[in-house]
């Protein structure tokens, strides 16, 4: 009887770092912060995860960069944005004076970059994570996604690890465009990484057959919405599976509050939204009234309780 | 200036739907946020209803804001029904609802005192330009009016557009209404005869890159709305950006959903489509 006295804990945990629920904005869909705060609080979120921030000012691909496919849609940003000085300057400083829980996003070329990178975050306090990208589709060559090796992603996280300061989490973004996730995903966790964001955009391709010419400059995309969801279920399960003390944030495809507690459910200890924000501003608000309802109509005690619950115990 | 502050997602009640020509006319009634609605203005419209494959909003620029009609606030938009989106947005009822935002984006500035405006338009980017006009008609302007498509099918100039401009000019490629040609064969010689101060522009990139150079060679102002590809139309996914110059004297690849639709012709680098033109800031 005394349980149902205490309000229901919908918060979760990477890294040891509490956070009060666990929904939050995908890495290079929510811009700056300041689009979506005309349409909610941002300090609603769980946390809001930056687009993925470089040494450098970076003009991103040329046009077309997006191209609409079946419950999806392909991207070819190719990580535009303004370089790590002036995202410090302009980009934290607001978020923080809005309450937003911050998880930074970091994108290099080298392992030093990424060094660089987390040594630049030292100096920031209020910070509630790292996310690492190590996976971004959208580089001239895919020799340099370091996520679909092992040994240079244990490179970067170890480099991230020495550098970072903080007590937050480091939690470091997959791609599923491997042959054994669980595999890196390993690596990266013995390198030192406190949890895994699953999984980044899938490498896809359209072609305009009037034209005849592929769709998008950059040639080939990012795949997201709820086209790969089951390809991020599988990923979580599995990865999940393997390592069931890592949190994993889950991500791809989340529209609804149905989908993020199929991914809770694999194994997710917290849900991105991406894509969905794209056809809704509200997505994230709705999926998360939507997944606390989800979450209590089946009976647990706690958002955590549901975490991995599809797995036999 | 907080980005898109006037903006409101809400649940649009379909008020008309006529077709007209090659377009669909269509009103939605919106209530309050008609009145923040300014020409070239937009909105993002959800489209294929619950459960459909396609996921992404469909932006349509304003054709035309009325605060105060009979039945409360309006907006009208000229629907091309090319895609399966717009296609669907099309066969709406009246009666039905629609997911839509708006106002989106930057509109058309406004002389604070009157001149001769001169609005250019190709296909259904016609339609904002009648909009355009009245405000401009309201203030004082001389306004005249030039539009053009690939066919006389294609040419979007209602009949009450018609009676608030000075002039109506139009340009068909085959010929079959009005003059035989493209919009910029007949420009030229309508700025010499109208005195034209100010030209507004909405339609293709390639014709508003063809009216800018016109108009840089004469030193007239010339704004146009742009479009590019756009997954979300708020500013988040940075899909349909453009390389413009920036107030700091950068070219950067700008969010045309968000420093644009409307956007200062000089600001705009007319680069081939599909590469980064070179200075750019982090190319």
């Amino acid at each position: 009887m005394e349980n149902s006295f205490k309000a229901f804990d919908y918060g979760t945990r990477f890294g040891g770092r509490y956070f009060p629920n666990p929904i939050f904005t995908a890495s290079g869909c929510a811009g700056s912060g300041k689009e979506l705060s005309q349409f909610f609080e941002l300090s609603e979120l769980g946390a809001i995860v930056t687009k993925s921030i470089a040494l450098k000012p970076r003009s991103g691909r040329a046009t077309p960069r997006m191209a609409e496919t079946p419950s999806g849609m392909l991207n070819s940003i190719g990580l535009q944005g303004p370089g790590i000085d002036q995202f410090l300057e302009d980009d934290i400083p607001w978020l923080l004076n809005r309450n937003a829980r911050i998880v930074v996003s970091i994108s290099g070329e080298t392992v030093e970059e990424y060094a660089s990178l987390a040594r630049r975050l030292r100096s920031v306090n209020g910070l509630f994570g790292i996310e690492v990208n190590i996976s971004c589709p959208n580089v001239e060559n895919r020799g340099l996604v370091f996520a679909c090796d092992p040994v240079a992603s244990r490179s970067v996280v170890e480099s991230v690890r020495r550098n970072m300061g903080g007590d937050y989490p480091l939690l470091v973004k997959l791609s599923p465009d491997v042959t054994d996730i669980v595999s890196i995903a390993k690596e990266v966790v013995s390198a030192g990484a406190d949890g895994l964001a699953l999984i980044n955009t899938v490498l896809g391709m359209a072609i305009d057959i009037d034209k005849m010419r592929p769709k998008l400059a950059g040639l080939t995309g990012g795949l997201s919405g709820p086209a790969i969801r089951p390809i991020a279920v599988r990923a979580i399960y599995q990865v999940h599976k393997a390592l069931p003390n890592i949190p994993i944030l889950g991500m791809g495809g989340v529209t609804s509050g149905r989908d993020a507690l199929e991914l809770v459910l694999a194994g997710a200890s917290g849900i991105s939204v991406g894509t969905a924000t794209f056809g809704n501003p509200n997505a994230a608000m709705q999926i998360k009234n939507e997944l606390l309802t989800l979450i209590q109509e089946r009976g647990f005690n706690s958002f955590k309780d549901a975490i991995g619950a599809a797995h036999e115990r | 200036m907080p980005i898109n502050s006037r903006a409101s997602q809400i649940k649009a009640e379909v008020l008309s739907n006529k077709k007209i020509g090659a377009y669909f006319h269509m009103i939605f009634g919106v209530g309050e946020i008609a009145k923040y609605c300014r020409p070239g203005n937009f909105v993002a419209i959800s489209v294929g209803g619950t459960g459909s494959s396609m996921i992404l909003r469909r932006a349509f620029a304003i054709y035309r804001a009325n605060e105060k009609s009979s039945q409360g606030g309006t907006l009208e938009l000229v629907v091309a029904a090319h895609g399966s989106g717009s296609r669907w947005l099309s066969e709406r009822s009246v009666g039905e609802y629609v997911d839509l935002i708006a106002p989106l984006g930057t509109s058309f500035g406004i002389p604070t005192e009157p001149v001769n405006a001169l609005l250019v338009g190709g296909g259904y980017g016609s339609a904002p330009l009648f909009g355009l006009a009245e405000v401009l008609k309201s203030h004082g302007c001389r306004v005249d009016v030039l539009v053009g498509a690939s066919t006389g099918m294609k040419i979007y100039a209602p009949l009450e557009g018609k009676r608030s401009v000075s002039s109506m000019s139009i340009a068909t490629e085959d010929g079959s209404a009005g003059s035989k040609g493209k919009v910029t064969d007949l420009l030229p010689e309508l700025i010499e005869k109208f005195g034209s101060e100010v030209i507004y522009s909405c339609g293709p990139m390639a014709m508003l890159n063809a009216v800018n150079q016109i108009a840089t060679q004469r030193e007239i102002v010339h704004q146009c709305a742009v479009e590019e590809s756009m997954a979300c139309g708020i500013g988040v996914c940075m899909t349909c950006v453009i390389p413009m110059k920036s107030d700091d004297g950068l070219i950067k690849m700008s969010r045309s959903c968000i420093e644009g639709p409307v956007v200062d012709g000089s600001r705009i680098i007319w680069s081939q489509p599909r590469v980064i033109p070179e200075g750019t800031w982090g190319s």
